[in-house]
């Protein structure tokens, strides 16, 4: 993975510099223009949150359950790319609301609850580096909660009356707009990819000097 | 009598309503300056999609720079501590 990691990361770059290229051709949308564009870096941004989020549920599952350091290593790197996804949406979205709904922000469901989403994961980032010892059970229960929060940011726009568009949405994409939907997704997707990789390796040298500070002490 | 003059009535009702509500939009009776439209429709597009297009960038730019900080830092610390480890050992 350390050889491929390069490449792909450059891979990542061209095709995100190329992005542009294929959203600009895609179909314009008929009622929002333009604005509606935003559309193929938002929802894929959403899309990989929700995962993200997903994958740091689990992951502190399994090391609430097996005590796995690997599966808490994963745990955290997954919790800060949360974070910075959810961060992301929370910037995008209220740049496309702007100029298709008149308002920067509206607390209906869909919104408020990716916050929430959101505040989950930092507020997990807050816990594991001021909480002290114990901090990494704590922070495991509170993303386990937070991946409860997941299929109710998914279904919010199904079941409440929302701005937002629904879920029905990507997958009725008509084909003037389903590619250059899916090549953002895919470049957000290989991105998300690398970040995890790279910050698990961090992870996983801070868990090496924690072992060396030990070694010196003993 | 009353009856056939019903169906002629209801067949040119039925006929006339399509071609109706064929017919094309009424003309432009007044030009209105763009700084008239209500704010949401000045508004323009574009800024507001690069900056979303500029701020994902920017965002992961960042961040893919604060890993490889802190794991420069770590390493860092690993060979310092090595080379402490190598020396005491000496």
């Amino acid at each position: 993975m350390k050889k491929a990691f390069l490449p792909l990361l450059l891979l990542a770059a061209a095709m995100f510099a190329y992005a542009p290229v294929v959203i600009a051709h895609a179909d314009y949308e008929s009622t929002m223009g333009l604005v509606q564009k935003v559309m193929y870096f938002h929802a894929p941004s959403g899309m990989v949150m929700l995962i993200s989020a997903v994958v740091c549920g689990v992951a502190s599952a399994l090391y609430l359950w097996k005590k796995d350091p690997a599966a808490d290593r994963v745990a955290i790197a997954a919790a800060e790319l949360t974070a910075l996804f959810g961060l992301i949406v929370l910037v995008t979205g209220p740049l496309w609301a702007r100029k298709a709904w008149g308002v920067w922000w509206v607390w209906e469901a869909r919104l408020t609850m990716s916050f929430v989403g959101w505040l989950i994961a930092v507020g997990y980032l807050f816990v594991r580096k001021y909480g002290g010892p114990g901090s990494d059970k704590l922070g495991a229960a509170l993303a386990v909660f937070g991946t409860a929060n997941v299929p109710f940011i998914y279904v919010s726009v199904n079941i409440w009356r929302t701005m937002h568009p629904m879920t029905t949405v990507v997958p009725t994409l008509q084909p003037g707009m389903r590619g250059a939907f899916w090549f953002s997704a895919l470049t957000l997707f290989l991105l998300y990819g690398l970040l995890l990789t790279a910050r698990i390796h961090l992870e996983r040298q801070r868990t090496a000097l924690d072992q060396l500070y030990l070694a010196e002490e003993d | 009598m009353m009856r056939r003059l019903l169906l002629v009535v209801w067949l040119l009702a039925g006929v006339a309503a399509p071609v109706l509500a064929f017919q094309p939009p009424a003309a432009q009776s007044e030009y209105v300056p763009v700084k008239d439209l209500p704010p949401v429709d000045q508004l323009p597009a574009a800024p507001l999609l690069v900056a979303a297009y500029s701020f994902i960038w920017l965002a992961a730019m960042f961040y893919l720079w604060t890993i490889w900080r802190r794991l420069g830092k770590v390493e860092a610390e690993m060979r310092a501590l090595e080379q402490r480890r190598t020396h005491s050992s000496r």
